[in-house]
């Protein structure tokens, strides 16, 4: 595990399916992004990566898809180094990126359209998932024809019909508005209690990261450095409801804020 | 859009309108003795027409136009599709179809009747130099500004490099492809008449020239106006192609 003390004692530590080793990026020009960041993401849980905005988020969690290549350091995960994607992760993009000229049901059957899996069958894959994130009826629609909050669905239900045993999110529900946002929440934990996945979720708000994860990552200003491992200590089996009721909720909310606020100018 | 289909339709007929109104109060001042109004002008169409004139001169412009359009569209689009995706084909290219693009082209039909007679195959590459460069550097841009978060999702979910090319990058560049292609296809009606003009005259050349000769002006205008029609006919339909073909999610916009 880290070396970074914890704020919460942590409970002893679930296999890590995702490693990251000292980690650095610095962009060309000259920005660097991410300085040493050495981290584990244990298996079947939801991670968090918090931050202030700019501080290198997408970038570490694009350096996880094998999208970006990393200055220094490595990335493993299942215990094999990470060269570039593969089919284990699957992305869930900030702007959806779906491709406008193909449906609902394309657009979800599209990774498995690139991995070579024959139509019928998967588009039998994609009706499932489509229905499973509440689109049923909306398979033939277009990307324009849906709300943000319908599209991000879409993005979802694309990576998760790859079935990748790691999901790497990354600020999915930014786009949408405070109501669709806390239903996605909601849901997001039942996926976390039904699928037995991975879970590396990319935010910048600290009562999303608490409400949703099991544990939270706080990285620091850029350039970013890992600078504390908050576990909210809510048991899951509460109802979502009373989450944001709940006294441990509201601390964890209030530990984070005090943390947080030093890199405020 | 604000404006509904029907909004749109009206005020593309208020402008053809306004058009024809401005021409016909023109030929009826008028500007010039040589210059007809839009009915004048319509019913020597209608002549020209009637003798079935008008409809042979277009099938022989139609001849070289089509045989030019096909190759530049061919040419011009896999070149411009090159120069977009690979670094030496575009070091290559890119710097001589922006000469082309700019530079005064019709100077080159003289020394194109001098290699090659002043006969069909002049013409054709009369066609193709106007039309060229503006397809090669229309799908040079399409293919260089395809979206990169896109072409990053497809990489994501482990889209080889033709794939990526088939399924994301020509899909996503196709309307500015097909820009080009209409800019290109007006650029080659363009070079299709400069060519009878300047070559030989036969087709609607022959039609403008010999009107003009015999100070018939309305069927002089009436020839022009029938090329002009018939090329702004074959840009929509282009238009057409390119919904029907590549982009199924305009179907219900258009
Ligand atoms: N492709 C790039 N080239 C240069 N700088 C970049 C690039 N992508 C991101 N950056 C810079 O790296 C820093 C971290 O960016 P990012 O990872 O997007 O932050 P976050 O997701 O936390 O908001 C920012 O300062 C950003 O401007
Ligand atoms: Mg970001």
């Amino acid at each position: 595990m880290s070396a970074v003390p914890a704020l919460v004692p942590a409970t002893p530590p679930a296999e890590a399916i995702v490693s990251v080793r000292g980690v650095t990026k610095v962009y060309p020009g000259g920005v660097e992004a991410l300085s040493g960041i050495t981290l584990d993401f244990p298996r079947g849980q939801l991670t968090t990566l918090l931050g202030p905005s700019g501080c290198g988020k997408t970038t570490l969690l694009k350096i996880i898809a094998g999208l970006v290549p990393a200055t220094s350091g490595t990335v493993e995960v299942a215990g094999r180094t990470v060269a570039g994607p593969g089919p284990e992760r699957a992305f869930v993009f900030q702007d959806f990126a779906l491709l406008p000229w193909a449906s609902v049901l394309r657009n979800v059957a599209f990774g498995l359209e690139l991995r070579g899996v024959p139509r019928s069958e998967r588009e039998a894959v994609a009706e499932r998932f489509v229905a499973q994130v509440g689109l049923k009826g909306f398979e033939k629609r277009y990307p324009h024809e849906l709300s943000g909050g319908m599209r991000q669905r879409v993005g979802l239900a694309r990576a998760l019909a790859v079935d990748a045993d790691v999901l790497l999110m990354d600020e999915p529900f930014s786009a949408v508005d405070e109501q669709t946002r806390r239903k996605f929440q909601e849901d997001l934990l039942g996926l976390v209690a039904t699928h037995n996945k991975t879970f590396i979720f990319v935010t910048h708000s600290i009562e999303e990261a608490v409400y949703v994860s099991d544990r939270v990552v706080l990285l620091s200003r850029r350039p970013s450095r890992v600078s504390a491992i908050i576990e909210p200590d809510i048991a899951r089996d509460i109802a979502p409801e009373r989450i944001r009721r709940h006294p441990v909720y509201l601390d964890t909310v209030e530990e984070i804020w005090q943390a947080l606020r030093q890199y405020l100018d | 859009m604000a404006a509904g289909p029907l909004g749109t339709a009206a005020l593309r007929l208020a402008s053809v309108a306004a058009v024809l109104g401005a021409w016909e109060w023109a030929g009826r001042v008028p500007v010039s003795t040589a210059f007809p109004s839009f009915t004048t002008t319509m019913a020597a169409a209608w002549e020209l027409a009637e003798d079935g004139s008008l409809g042979r001169a277009l099938l022989v412009t139609l001849v070289p136009l089509a045989i030019g359009i096909a190759i530049s569209a061919a040419f011009g689009i896999a070149a411009g599709i090159a120069m977009g995706l690979s670094r030496r084909a575009e070091w290559l290219g890119l710097p001589l179809f922006i000469v082309l693009q700019a530079a005064p082209l019709a100077a080159l039909i003289p020394l194109l009747v001098l290699v090659y007679g002043a006969g069909l195959t002049a013409k054709v590459l009369t066609v193709c130099i106007m039309a060229v460069p503006v397809i090669v550097l229309n799908s040079y841009k399409a293919i260089r500004h395809a979206p990169a978060s896109l072409v990053e999702m497809g990489h994501s979910f482990l889209g080889t490099r033709a794939q990526l090319v088939v399924k994301v990058i020509l899909p996503a560049a196709s309307p500015v492809i097909f820009a080009g292609l209409r800019l290109g296809v007006a650029a080659g009606f363009i070079g299709a008449v400069l060519a009878e003009l300047l070559i030989s005259p036969t087709g609607i050349g022959d039609l403008i020239t010999y009107n003009q000769s015999i100070a018939d002006y309305p069927k002089m205008f009436a020839a022009i106006a029938a090329v002009i029609l018939f090329s702004v006919l074959v840009i929509g339909a282009l238009e057409r192609v390119e919904v029907a073909w590549f982009r199924p999610e305009k179907r219900d916009l258009a």
